[in-house]
């Protein structure tokens, strides 16, 4: 699916931030759930359950299919958060392995 | 008494009154189920889900034999939900540890097992210490790598477990629905009283006559037991549990204080506090149990937690299960325990065909709470 932006968004000044180290411009007052989406990233993280991909869906914090790691911080939920200079985001890949036995 | 008076009536529509009132369905009889609302104290919507034999049963081995043929038997009743009501509770019994932090801890244990080997009922399950057996840290930790360095020993009981219990409460309605149970919500029963030969049960919203009456209302039984010649003396036991997000596999046993659900959450339990009739969180109890859970389970320091809640046991002086018909009140019965997930395969599947069939066998007889009379002469 393509995304497109409305002609009054595009007078917001330019903002760049990562994900999983591919530099993505983004407008401030974006989120990074929408961020994402323009920029064309499909899934921003496989399940802890079976592994399938999931994006962001309600885009207004109800679902939390959107749950990225922000600068650290994992499970943010990218539909609340605005795009920061800079910031890092990374894809949430499984379950986490808090042991590695 | 006419047509619209139901052969039995299942007061509480937890995981008591849910098993019982399912296996009564089963067993021929029309039930109808009567339930409060969103406000009454749930225990089955906030416990741990542990299937655990180990330890139960400690002063009285009707109990431990009970316990361990509820642990026999679950597989059926997990076998039965998934078949006939198409819910898979998530069964798994693969032994259960309990974990040592200190020789305290372990002495504790050594002697329980001690004095449940000498309260043994000979050739019956339960006998002595339900196989508990005492493990060193090493063999501890070759069955469970993820234990970490404090740990000095551990309990392993081969016959524990553990199921998901909102599935379980689920599947059992499932099957009230399927079998044609009159399920009421938000019917919280005012009193009971006779109606020709049977009763008449007034509720909030009306009145229902039954030929017999099953009080399985948790914590909502004390009210109502006393009018009916029964005495349960049970109160509030506060418990809270946390639980992570969902993890890649570390822990493969049950264990009193911890499970690993199928999802991967871990859960962490378990307190035990006398608050009354209040369901707050205490967040130093959070804490406490947060704090014990990374001397067992280190890599848990790096697990986040999603959700901290309390519930409230419903706790018999003895901490075993009231099971009695009443004398005044013939038909009229008392089930409530505080382990309604543990005992739900006993509960649905041999209980209540007794209730059915009009009495108690003797087998249940030890868990009158005529033994609470005793105490107090």
């Amino acid at each position: 699916m393509k995304f497109s932006r409305l002609e009054s968004a595009n007078a917001s000044p330019a903002v760049c931030f990562t994900c999983n180290g591919q530099v993505i411009e983004a407008r401030v007052g974006d989120s990074v759930a929408t961020a994402l989406l323009m920029a064309g990233i499909g899934s921003t993280r496989d399940t802890a359950l079976s592994g399938e991909g999931r994006a962001a869906y309600c885009l207004m914090g109800v679902c939390f299919e959107c749950l990225v790691e922000i600068d650290g911080i994992p499970n943010q939920q990218a539909c609340l958060v605005p795009v920061s200079e800079g910031m890092s985001v990374r894809r949430q890949e499984g379950a986490p392995q808090v042991w590695n036995g | 008494m006419n047509d619209s008076t139901y052969d039995i009536a299942v007061i509480g529509g937890g995981l008591v009154g849910s098993a019982v009132a399912w296996g009564l369905v089963r067993g021929g009889a029309r039930v109808v189920v009567l339930d409060e609302g969103d406000d009454a104290f749930r225990a089955s919507r906030g416990n741990f889900g542990l299937v655990w034999v180990q330890g139960k049963g400690d002063g009285m081995a009707d109990y431990a034999a009970w316990t361990r043929r509820s642990a026999e038997i679950w597989p059926d009743l997990a076998a039965t939900l998934a078949s006939e009501e198409g819910v898979d509770v998530g069964l798994r019994q693969p032994g259960g540890i309990e974990s040592f932090l200190t020789d305290a801890d372990r002495d504790a244990a050594e002697l329980e097992i001690k004095r449940m080997h000498n309260q043994g009922l000979p050739g019956r399950p339960g006998d002595g210490a339900n196989d508990t057996k005492i493990i060193t840290a090493e063999e501890a930790r070759a069955l469970e790598p993820s234990l970490g360095p404090e740990v000095i020993g551990a309990a392993f009981n081969p016959h524990d477990g553990h199921v998901n219990p909102l599935y379980l409460l689920r599947g059992l309605h499932a099957g009230l629905q399927r079998l044609g149970v009159d399920y009421r919500p938000g019917h919280a029963v005012v009193r009971v009283g006779r109606d020709g030969g049977g009763y008449r049960v007034v509720t909030s919203k009306g009145d229902v006559l039954a030929h017999k009456v099953v009080l399985a209302a948790g914590l909502g039984n004390i009210p109502l037991a006393p009018t009916l010649g029964l005495n349960v003396p049970t109160r509030p036991d506060r418990g809270q549990i946390l639980v992570t997000e969902r993890l890649a596999p570390m822990i493969g046993y049950a264990y009193v204080n911890f499970r690993q659900t199928e999802e991967g959450t871990v859960m962490i339990g378990a307190s035990s506090a006398q608050a009354g009739f209040d369901t707050s969180l205490d967040i130093d109890t959070s804490a406490r149990l947060a704090a014990r859970a990374r001397r067992i389970f280190p890599a848990l320091a790096k697990a986040r937690i999603v959700r901290t809640w309390s519930a409230l046991r419903i706790m018999s002086p003895d901490g075993f299960p009231i099971y009695a018909e009443s004398e005044t009140h013939p038909g009229v019965f008392v089930v409530t325990c505080h382990s309604g997930v543990t005992l739900a395969a006993v509960h649905a599947l041999e209980l209540a065909p007794e209730i059915l069939a009009g009495r108690l066998s003797e087998r249940l007889a030890a868990f009158s709470p005529k033994r609470f009379e005793m105490v107090e002469a």
